[in-house]
């Protein structure tokens, strides 16, 4: 049984007890404990459920690597699925729940699987559900799923915040164990600016507990003083908490600081990633244990022997009373000396190897602890869900059992695997080691920046370093290396380290040796996922023999801790089923983020009213306080009417519509995009960015004129105006500032880079009023200041002035077809003039109108609106444009493309009106039907409603639409189709509806 | 072949599964084959069962330079839809998703197609119309969609937030019997199918040259050797540029990296997949428990199979906009994949300058859904030389401008 030692925990500070429950059991820890720690110091071993066959789990590791003690944290709007234990810093009040299990983690029905596991090998669902078909869907598929999955899922409504933070630095180090200290001290000693992470609260890593001396003193004492040495370095930063999470191209890099997890609730964010520029990274990450494949090695109680030393020397806490040792290498013996020295029972330590004649072994014997060499453990013996015993075998044989040892807790240590996975991101490659049978870093394959040059560099056991001294001298090394890169000169040097000689381990990947299929359908190299030897040899056996195809065969390696317990042995029993050497079968991809990262911080605080910018015009206040029913436009949000108090929003737009085009009305249209072009070759550039000629345009004349792209396509359309010789003013759409800025730049400088042009995007500097309809002249007048006369300002004309004694620019253009002028004012001064034109515009009853009104109006004009009757495959001749397209100029965007087959094709839909019979409404985006279907069933068509709306002032459906031979076809009658099967009649017309001699505008 | 099915299963576990055999062989390339298909992916493997399957041409050899499945197949968010706006694109998808719906039983590999519905939200009112538009035309199409209502959406998806503050859902096109399948079963029950029916699989055998006589290809040059052919298919998407170029013509597209990511498992949270263009991102939720995410692909080109963060914080920022629970979920696991794009986003299935050289590519973010229809279409035009359903798809249509886009409805065109 598992409890707290009275003495010993290196991290915990027993003065400071905190409560904490556990599936709603109060429980007590120390400050300072983990909550695996925790849960083991009160007696609970099993901590979850496994993925596929719901077996009851322990606590396996103490870090990062944790694949079965995963919880549930936390409540409401705070609850948090697969939590690890291992890494979850206790708190007052902190409240887990176990996972994966119904009724309870004592008492799971889904365990059923684990007694049928035997019928559930790897990929048995690819082979069976098949028939009957429906069944998949609506029997196995929701059974599997509601089995599968971890945790609950989590609410909406997360409280807390999330922050991202940017930091260039000279020398990022990732991981602050000895070796990222010592790659530190070494740094420091330079002006380099150097970023030092270690994901724990605490530094030094494993190296306190292991015991080793550095530089005469105790490692505790070494780390301690290291760490007053940086903190001191002015050029030195040390984060904690913070975890590596990434390394990407050219020097970036991602850490994933855990602010305040370990006190919810406290101010600031809980989480901040950190989006670090480093000129050299160094990453010091250590290494993780591997566990051993013995039958029965998923039973709680049995864990890595470096997470049982873990939990003896940092946290007081004794997993078992009597501990078996099961190991290939001689680190493990530290577990067994551990054990001893906080007063706990060795039962015996079990070695696959030979002989174990190293210094630790010996001190092991010298302590009175028996040491079984040559052999292995057979099987793993229960008393309910408690451990009770082994059964021990030679490792050369079958399994057959030489004797039972009693035991509570197993250690097992199958060697160590350098964390290389920071190095691998982007592209560094790995060697095999024989000596130990690890992955390693090849330095000659190392990732490459821009230039081609090494930009990350490994320290310590990440570089393949197992001894203490290896660790610090490799540590020191590395740092020079990058440091030269960096146009640092450094000097490297080695502390001397005692207590860290070890004997050479042996490969021992599947135990015992000579086991049968029964005893490999036992032993498990993916807990989790619950991914047994057996499962990674039937992949083998079938055919799945690539290291991919194992890996999504069985599912090795993609649990939460994504194979870090697992691969290297998964890897190995493949290679051995497929009888060939490990590296031959290589390494499944290494991808970021090292350990899953909570999507609140990768959205960081970009969520919500913040998602994007909110961008409002100078007179967004007004609209708001006036009614306006918002919609969003692009990132601008535009009153798409303005309802009164029981007014409907057709109501609303009708009314607008005729009191505009009865009297008058006035539109925000701050938001159309307005795009300064100027410089000697201004004009020429408008001219290929444009169909139609803007060169010869006059100053104070507009002109519309039609963007396409190379591919022929209109993009957008506007009013250019010329403000002087070399400057024109650019109008887009709305939502089409942005990118049509964009792309003049892309032009510019990508092609035309040598030519004399300046753009910029003024559309937020200047609020822009259209004042429209028949008594628009006499508004302005009243306002007074210019002169805007029929006579001093003709239609497409524009002239600079005062208007209301504010300084403004007019246009007289009509989107409408009323006489219209739109008035740009500086934006800081739009709301005056709006609050001036209402103001004035009472005596004429005044409307505001929003977007439907806009579009309503512009479609009884027959106007084309860029997004309805374009959408990227319309060309202008399609629109009857072909005015706008100039023959004289040898070329513009588009040109060429418009000169092909198909688009020169007489069989091209063109653009209508379209009047239903009835005078309803065609339906939004229907099409025109033709007989018959194509070579492939479809229904032929011949056009399409690009738009279609209610007019108040016709009192009918409008529409405009594509349609094959189109203009030819006036008075034709079509059927369009209605989404429920039906048609509806509407007859070929003229597009423009209203005032089609242009009387209203030409006043 | 060894038939699979629960009885099967029940026998071999009493002999702990010693008598399964290769689901595909591993033979050594003959000399020539009647046809050589370059690329074991799902759109390769799938042309080389419709081959055998519906034209009866089995002296096929698929050539694959890594490991089956090991590209596009394997790294995609695994959607199949069909509610595509144009009637090539339709065609080819409807036909591909109609193929899912009985593929386990076709190939007796249990592929998990599980038709949960697809819904793509209209978050502004230019994407409400755009996605009418597309239910009308589906509606002709033989493509079952319809426009439901937001409280349908949340209905449906009880995890949405229907009024988020910046894009509330007006809507959504829903295609119930769309939804997602397991990816690399489809290779692998393909690859199995193949197997069978006598075609050699040759894994791990690179292409480095294609062989021409008299402007007709004679087969291609190979890490194995030279292997000969009367006709010569390309489906390797990712490196399609280069393997035209090594058959002496060029091709209108460019490789860039597309991104996926999935969470953490979690219990069942979500039963359909759900695709906010607005925003761009998607996701859906795996049989595994993990919500399966993607979004837009990088702006630069380049052969990396990484990806850039900078897509993965827009992607998270938009749907925790619309999903917000996902805030509490971790990210699993990122990764990236090589997608040949074309200038209208419309895939290549086509004949080639090269008489005998059939090409498959361009499928850009949308391959996998298309899978059985581009292979049962690829076929026909390799066997016949005609297929109605890759007609439309041909190189010429960049000639003669002839394109079929489908960015019109939607932003992305996953």
């Amino acid at each position: 049984m598992s409890t707290r030692l009275s003495t010993g925990g290196r991290l915990i500070d027993r003065a400071k007890p905190v409560s904490f429950q556990f599936n709603g059991r109060k429980m007590q820890g120390f400050q300072g404990d983990n909550l695996a720690a925790a849960l083991l110091a009160n007696g609970q071993v099993v901590m979850g459920r496994s993925f596929k066959y719901h077996r009851p789990r322990g606590v396996v590791a103490s870090g990062a690597e944790e694949p079965n003690a995963l919880v549930g944290l936390g409540e409401g709007g705070r609850f948090e699925p697969n939590q690890r234990a291992t890494t979850t810093e206790l708190f007052d009040g902190l409240t887990a729940i176990s996972q994966n299990h119904w009724p309870s983690l004592d008492f799971d029905v889904g365990a059923v699987n684990s007694s049928l596991s035997r019928f559930l090998p790897a990929g048995f669902y690819y082979k069976t559900f098949i028939h009957p078909r429906a069944a998949w869907k609506h029997l196995f598929e929701p059974f599997i799923r509601k089995s599968a999955g971890l945790g609950k899922p989590s609410n909406p409504g997360d409280p807390d915040t999330y922050e991202h933070a940017y930091v260039h630095v000279d020398l990022l180090i990732v991981g602050g164990g000895i070796a990222g200290l010592q790659a530190a001290l070494t740094a420091a000693k330079t002006d380099a600016k150097v970023l030092l992470l270690e994901q724990e609260a605490h530094w030094g890593g494993r190296a306190p507990v292991d015991g080793a001396e550095i530089d005469g003193v105790a490692a505790e004492e070494w780390i301690k003083n290291a760490l007053q040495t940086l903190e001191a370095a002015p050029n030195v930063t040390l984060r904690k908490r913070c975890m590596g999470s990434g390394v990407y191209d050219h020097g970036y890099a991602l850490a994933y600081e855990r602010c305040t997890d370990h006190m919810p609730g406290a101010a600031g964010p809980r989480h901040r990633l950190w989006r670090i520029r480093a000129g050299q990274i160094i990453t010091a990450t250590g290494a993780l244990e591997r566990p051993l494949s013995f039958s029965g090695n998923d039973r709680p109680g049995v864990m890595l022997a470096s997470a049982l030393r873990d939990y003896i020397v940092n946290y007081g806490v004794s997993p078992g009373d009597r501990v078996v040792v099961v190991t290939n290498n001689d680190d493990a013996y530290r577990t067994a000396l551990a054990v001893k020295d906080s007063g706990l029972t060795v039962a015996c330590i079990i070695d696959a190897r030979a002989s174990a004649d190293g210094p630790l072994p010996q001190a092991c014997r010298d302590a009175g602890i028996r040491v079984e060499t040559g052999k292995a453990i057979a099987g793993v013996g229960m008393k309910g869900k408690a451990l009770k015993f082994v059964d021990i075998c030679a490792q050369a044989g079958e399994g057959s059992v030489l004797e039972t040892v009693g035991c509570d807790a197993v250690a097992m240590s199958g060697g160590w695997s350098p964390v290389v996975h920071l190095w691998s991101h982007c592209g560094g490659k790995l060697l095999w080691s024989e000596d130990n049978f690890h992955f390693y870093p090849d330095v000659t394959r190392f990732p490459t920046d821009h230039k081609g040059a090494q930009y990350v560099r490994t320290a310590g056991i990440a570089s393949g370093a197992m001894l203490t001294h290896e660790v610090l001298g490799n540590a020191s090394e590395s740092a020079v290396a990058a440091l030269e890169q960096l146009g640092h000169s450094a000097e490297a040097w080695r502390p001397s380290a005692t207590g860290s000689e070890e004997g050479a381990m042996a490969p021992v990947w599947v135990m015992p040796q000579g086991a049968s299929k029964a005893k490999k359908s036992k032993m498990w190299l993916d807990f989790q996922n619950d991914v047994k030897v057996s499962d990674v040899e039937l992949a083998a056996q079938e055919g799945y023999q690539s290291v991919e195809h194992t890996k999504r065969y069985t599912t090795l390696g993609m649990a939460t801790d994504q194979g870090k317990l697992s691969n290297i042995n998964g890897l190995a029993v493949l290679s051995g089923a497929l009888n060939q050497p490990i590296p031959q079968t290589g390494t499944t991809t290494f991808r970021p983020p090292y350990t899953p990262i909570s999507m609140g911080v990768i959205a960081g605080p970009g969520t919500g009213k913040t998602f994007q910018p909110l961008r409002k015009t100078p007179m967004h206040g007004w609209h708001e306080a006036n009614g306006a029913d918002w919609e969003p436009v692009g990132q601008w949000r535009r009153p798409y009417c303005y309802t009164k108090s029981g007014e409907s929003r057709e109501a609303a737009v009708s009314r607008e519509i005729r009191n505009t085009r009865d009297s008058l009305g006035l539109l925000d249209a701050s938001t159309l995009g307005k795009i300064l072009v100027t410089g000697p070759d201004a004009g020429k550039f408008l001219d290929m960015l444009y169909t139609n000629m803007m060169s010869t345009l006059k100053p104070g004349k507009c002109r519309y004129g039609l963007m396409c792209n190379e591919n022929g396509f209109l993009m957008d359309d506007g009013v250019v105006a010329r403000l002087d010789e070399n400057s024109f003013l650019v109008h887009t759409t709305s939502g089409g500032a942005d990118h049509m800025h964009a792309h003049m730049e892309d032009w510019l400088q990508c092609e035309w880079w040598d030519w004399k042009v300046y753009t910029a995007n003024l559309t937020e500097q200047y609020a822009q009023i259209a004042v429209v309809g028949p008594n628009a002249r006499k508004l302005l007048e009243k306002l007074g200041g210019m002169d805007v006369s029929k006579e001093a300002m003709a239609f497409m004309e524009h002239a600079d002035g005062e208007l209301a004694e504010l300084p403004v620019r007019v246009y007289r253009i009509s989107f409408s077809g009323e006489l219209s002028y739109e008035i740009a004012v500086p934006a800081n001064r739009g709301l005056e003039l709006w609050e001036k034109i209402v103001e004035a515009g009472a005596e004429w009853n005044i409307t505001p109108y929003g977007t439907e009104a806009l579009h309503v109006m512009r479609a009884e004009k027959g106007f084309i609106m860029i997004g309805d009757e374009t959408d990227g495959t319309v060309i202008p001749q399609d629109l009857n444009l072909s005015w706008a397209i100039s023959k004289k100029k040898e070329d513009f965007l588009g040109k060429r493309a418009q000169a092909r087959s198909h688009m020169a094709s007489a069989e091209r839909w063109k653009l209508v009106g379209l009047e239903t019979i009835d005078g309803s409404v065609l339906p939004d985006g229907a099409y025109a039907l033709a007989e018959g279907t194509n070579e492939n069933g479809q229904r032929n068509t011949q056009g399409r409603v690009t738009s279609t709306y209610h007019s108040p002032t016709l009192g009918r459906g409008i529409a405009m639409g594509l349609v094959l031979h189109g203009p030819d076809r006036m008075g034709e009658v079509l059927k369009f189709n209605k989404v429920d099967g039906s048609a509806v009649e509407a007859k070929i017309v003229d597009p423009v509806f209203y005032d089609k001699d242009g009387e209203k505008q030409n006043v | 072949m060894r038939r699979y099915s629960a009885f099967a299963i029940a026998r071999e576990a009493l002999r702990y599964h010693t008598g399964w055999g290769r689901a595909w062989g591993a033979p050594a390339p003959k000399k020539h084959y009647d046809v050589v298909i370059v690329g074991a992916g799902g759109h390769g493997l799938a042309t080389a069962y419709y081959l055998g399957k519906n034209h009866g041409i089995t002296d096929v050899a698929i050539i694959e330079k890594g490991w089956l499945g090991g590209g596009n197949t394997g790294r995609n968010t695994t959607i199949i839809r069909s509610n595509y706006l144009q009637d090539p694109s339709a065609a080819i998808y409807e036909k591909a998703r109609s193929l899912y719906e009985t593929m386990s039983q076709d190939l007796n590999y249990n592929v998990m197609f599980s038709p949960r519905g697809v819904m793509m939200l209209a978050q502004t009112e230019h994407e409400k119309r755009g996605y009418l538009r597309t239910a009308h035309a589906n509606a002709l199409q033989g493509v079952k969609t319809e426009f439901i209502t937001p409280d349908r959406v949340r209905e449906i998806a009880p995890i949405i937030n229907i009024d988020g503050p910046r894009y509330p859902v007006l809507g959504a096109l829903w295609q119930a019997r769309a939804g997602t399948a397991r990816h690399d079963a489809v290779a692998w029950g393909y690859a199995r199918a193949c197997s069978d029916m006598g075609m050699d699989i040759i894994q791990t055998c690179e292409v480095t040259g294609v062989t021409r006589e008299g402007g007709k290809v004679t087969g291609v040059e190979t890490s194995k050797g030279h292997i000969g052919c009367n006709k010569l298919g390309i489906v390797v998407a990712g490196h399609s540029g280069q393997l035209a170029e090594m058959a002496g013509f060029r091709l209108p597209i460019e490789a860039v990296a597309l991104q996926a990511y999935v969470s953490e498992p979690i219990k069942p949270a979500l039963d359909c997949v759900i695709m906010a263009n607005t925003v761009h991102g998607y996701l859906s939720q795996s049989d595994k428990g993990e919500m399966v995410i993607g979004g837009g692909a990088d702006n630069h080109n380049n052969f990396t199979q990484r990806g850039s963060f900078s897509h993965i914080e827009e992607t998270t920022r938009a749907l925790i906009e619309t999903f917000p629970m996902l805030s509490r979920l971790k990210m699993l696991r990122q990764w990236g994949g090589i997608v040949d794009m074309t200038g209208d986003r419309s895939p290549i299935l086509s004949k080639t300058p090269v008489d005998g050289i059939f090409i498959n590519c361009g499928w850009g973010t949308g391959g996998f859904k298309a899978i059985p229809g581009s292979g049962w279409g690829f076929a026909e035009l390799m066997a016949k030389g005609h297929s109605p359903l890759t007609e439309a798809f041909g190189l010429e249509r960049f000639r003669e401008g002839r394109f079929i886009d489908e960015s019109v409805a939607a932003g992305v065109a996953h």
